[in-house]
């Protein structure tokens, strides 16, 4: 069960100091990962963006929420919401207390074999320690109706009851008992403020 | 290796007339595409047709989630012969279409696109291509009418670390 991280801000050095700026990459090998993790970032910021395709193991069922925890904070002090169309219905769901927030849709290898989840995520504001930290995401997966998992399509918005700037990322299938499977991809952003 | 400033603006078209579908091609070297397109439509209400490769296959399907004011809706469509890049309208609508991973070999290829038209309705959908080919081409156009004099479209190239 490797946890696949990259410490972000030992690559900085690197970096050209304009508007929107690649920070790090994860890509998940054979074996998956457990997680991927985004350590040391940098408060060079204004806001950070994760772009990913994803997909779950769990090879007899649906798919799961895209969760994450912020700075190893494992308390219930997150809030999150979600609106996604299944292509036959719109849900609309929600929870002010608990312990992950939630960014996306992880699809299964059950309902596609092939293809992916993909979504962006934004962290705006992550380094004010004045306010709590607002995280949204837009992300589903489409299987042209393979083992009858048509889908999601969503837009996501989670809360860290939290002042503390955001110095790491963790990311994992809501289901933690099926891994992320190869070929899942995270690149992380940085957005410069003027 | 930090690929470090990115969000690379490839190609930008403002039309001069009336024109009934883009094409990009020649974008190669990055990890996601975003295609913003701010337009009107010579016949109102369409949706905006996207094929990759000049696949005029039925290998693409989608869901959507969309809302008019009043009401939210979601359905979806298999097997058909293009994936949507949003709507048009006879007032100006746009739409942000992102591609992820366009360029890998192994997986098929998700696109989501998000729709805004302030008299109409907001929107979101989720495409799949079911091909493992690396797009090199994205062909975009209204099902029936073109895209009106004065529409834009970006074309940006972003690259991982």
């Amino acid at each position: 069960m490797p946890i696949l991280g990259v410490i972000a801000s030992a690559i900085t050095g690197n970096l050209v100091t304009t508007a929107y700026e690649s920070i790090a990459t994860v890509s998940v090998g054979s074996g998956g990962a457990a997680d991927v993790t985004f350590s040391s970032i940098p408060a060079t910021f204004t806001h950070l963006q994760i772009r990913y395709i994803v997909k779950n193991e769990f090879s007899g069922g649906a798919s799961n929420y895209l969760e994450g925890q912020l700075n190893s904070d494992t308390g219930n002090n997150y809030a999150a919401h979600a609106l996604f169309g299944t292509g036959a219905s719109v849900t609309a769901t929600g929870s002010s207390s608990r312990n992950t927030i939630r960014v996306g849709i992880v699809t299964s290898t059950y309902a596609t074999p092939s293809g992916f989840s993909a979504g962006v995520i934004d962290i705006l504001d992550y380094a004010n320690t004045n306010k709590y930290t607002t995280i949204r995401g837009l992300g589903g997966y489409d299987s042209n109706n393979v083992n009858t998992e048509p889908g999601y399509v969503g837009l996501f918005s989670s809360l860290w009851q939290n002042t503390n700037a955001v110095t790491s990322i963790k990311l994992f299938n809501g289901n933690t008992s099926y891994e992320l499977t190869e070929y899942s991809h995270f690149a992380l952003y940085g957005i410069k403020g003027a | 290796m930090a690929a470090g400033s990115t969000y690379t603006p490839i190609a930008t078209t403002t039309l001069g007339s009336a024109q009934s579908s883009i094409t990009f091609s020649s974008f190669s070297g990055y990890t996601d595409l975003v295609l913003v397109n701010n337009s009107t439509c010579t016949i109102n209400t369409q949706v905006i047709g996207c094929q990759y490769n000049n696949d005029t296959g039925t290998n693409y399907s989608k869901i959507y989630l969309l809302a008019d004011g009043s009401t939210a809706f979601s359905g979806g469509n298999i097997n058909e012969n293009y994936a949507v890049g949003g709507e048009a309208y006879n007032t100006l609508n746009t739409n942000i279409h992102y591609f992820f991973n366009y360029a890998n070999t192994t997986t098929y290829k998700t696109a989501i696109v998000r729709s805004n038209n302030a008299g109409n309705r907001v929107g979101a959908w989720v495409n799949l291509w079911r091909n493992t080919a690396a797009i090199t081409t994205i062909k975009i156009f209204p099902l029936s009418g073109s895209f009106d004099t004065g529409s834009t479209f970006t074309l940006y190239g972003i690259a991982a670390a």
